[in-house]
């Protein structure tokens, strides 16, 4: 099955100010691809722009399944996405904050499912603990598999490794390694250590 | 990993059951709706003393301007909560606009009821009100309620972006909620003086289900444009 997205000279302009004009680019699964530039160069805007919760000024962004245009639902469905700045429920637990983005997305899990998976990050024993008491890289963790648990086909991270250490950074490396044989990662990033996730899509601010 | 079903009810269902878990551990809304109409209604209790000179209709509309305003100070904060801690995008990424309108709206009605049940049977022994039809009474406080969590919860919604929320929830607030909160206080007044009351109020309560079946669909179509962006 092949996915593709077509970036289609996207455009975005807040109060006037250009942040990203004419960007075009198309990526096919499989394989992972990075967006990089400095700080304020609109990796991040583009991120957002390309997971549908920003719309560009101009162009467009568009998703194809076996050479079918997906519609908004079905875009939602197909993507999973880590950023700084899009938090989980810091009253509910690890376990409820994945049960909910499990059953929003209209999967039919138990609990035994959802424990395997925080398993995999090391948060089990964490798992009945709200969100509000865990260390920040904990909580990347956590959106982590908020992202991945209806396995989509396509992966957009932000900074993915922001706040993580050693053994962080290699579950994101290892996670980006195995989405890349199967779907399409975008990793927006300055990060010296992110570079080689992916061949270089977009180069902001150059 | 199970199955997956498409449609947006479970992810209204999601929303809801997560809304009301939040809801159950930090007592925001709750606290702040029950708080302020039992405050009311007792202050009004025993300040009209003795209750029973007070004339029905102004009883009527007493109850009514107290559920509003408990509605107004817990209801609007249902989307502006999930701009202020971050989490608007986590739900755009993961359920469709119209399950995030329903389930808002859904936990926004039972948390209407839950304050009507604690407020209703209080300010009923406390105004001395009598009910002389009980099942109106009933069906007014039902379908009241409900319209009122309709129009804080569109309102709710258009405001949670602006910067100046507070004082434009209120603006906006009460125009749309001005219909429903006259009609609910004329056949509150009938339930309770009225001997033909159910003819009485058939127009009001007529006028309650037509207000919430344009409000719902027209908070629908808005709502999408609004949330996306």
């Amino acid at each position: 099955m092949s996915w593709q997205i077509e970036l289609r000279q996207v455009g975005k302009f807040f109060n006037d100010r250009p942040v990203l004009k004419g960007i075009s680019a198309r990526v096919t699964a499989p394989g992972a691809w990075t967006i990089v530039g400095p700080n304020g160069s609109g990796k991040s805007t583009l991120l957002r722009i390309i997971a549908g919760l920003l719309t560009p000024s101009e162009g467009e962004v568009v998703y194809l399944h076996n050479g079918e245009r997906l519609t908004a639902q079905r875009k939602r469905q197909a993507v999973g996405m880590v950023a700084p700045d899009i938090a989980l429920y810091r009253s509910l637990t690890a376990l409820e904050n994945l049960r909910f983005c499990a059953r929003a997305r209209g999967l039919k899990v138990r609990d035994g499912d959802l424990l395997r998976l925080l398993e995999q990050v090391q948060l089990r024993p964490r798992a009945h603990d709200t969100v509000a008491t865990f260390s920040t890289g904990m909580v990347q963790r956590l959106k982590l598999l908020t992202a991945l648990v209806h396995r989509p086909p396509v992966l957009l991270l932000d900074e993915p490794g922001s706040n993580l250490d050693e053994a962080g950074m290699y579950l994101i490396r290892e996670i980006v390694r195995e989405q890349a044989t199967q779907g399409i990662v975008l990793v927006a990033t300055n990060d010296t250590r992110e570079l080689d996730y992916g061949e270089p899509l977009v180069r902001l601010g150059s | 990993m199970g199955s997956h079903s498409s449609g947006w009810a479970h992810e209204a269902f999601a929303v809801f059951g997560k809304d009301w878990l939040l809801e159950l551990r930090t007592r925001v809304a709750l606290g702040a709706v029950v708080l302020f109409a039992v405050t009311s209604v007792v202050a009004a209790g025993f300040a009209l003393a003795p209750p029973s000179a007070v004339a029905a209709e102004v009883k009527a509309a007493l109850l009514w301007v107290v559920l509003f305003f408990a509605a107004v100070a817990g209801l609007s904060r249902v989307f502006v909560v999930e701009e202020e801690t971050r989490t608007a995008d986590a739900l755009r990424l993961v359920v469709s606009p119209a399950g995030v309108f329903v389930g808002k709206l859904a936990f926004n009605t039972v948390l209407m009821w839950a304050l009507c049940a604690v407020t209703v049977p209080l300010f009923l022994v406390l105004m001395e009100a009598s009910v002389r039809s009980g099942g109106l009474f009933f069906t007014v406080v039902l379908l009241g309620s409900t319209a009122l969590a309709c129009a804080t919860t569109a309102v709710g919604a258009i405001v949670a972006k602006a910067t100046m929320r507070g004082a434009l929830f209120g603006v906006l607030s009460f125009p749309v909620a001005l219909p429903p909160l006259l009609v609910s206080i004329h056949a509150t007044k009938a339930s309770w003086i009225d001997d033909n009351a159910w003819r009485v109020a058939t127009g009001d309560l007529q006028v309650l289900i037509g207000f919430m079946l344009v409000m719902v669909p027209a908070s629908l179509l808005v709502f999408e444009h609004i949330w996306s962006d």
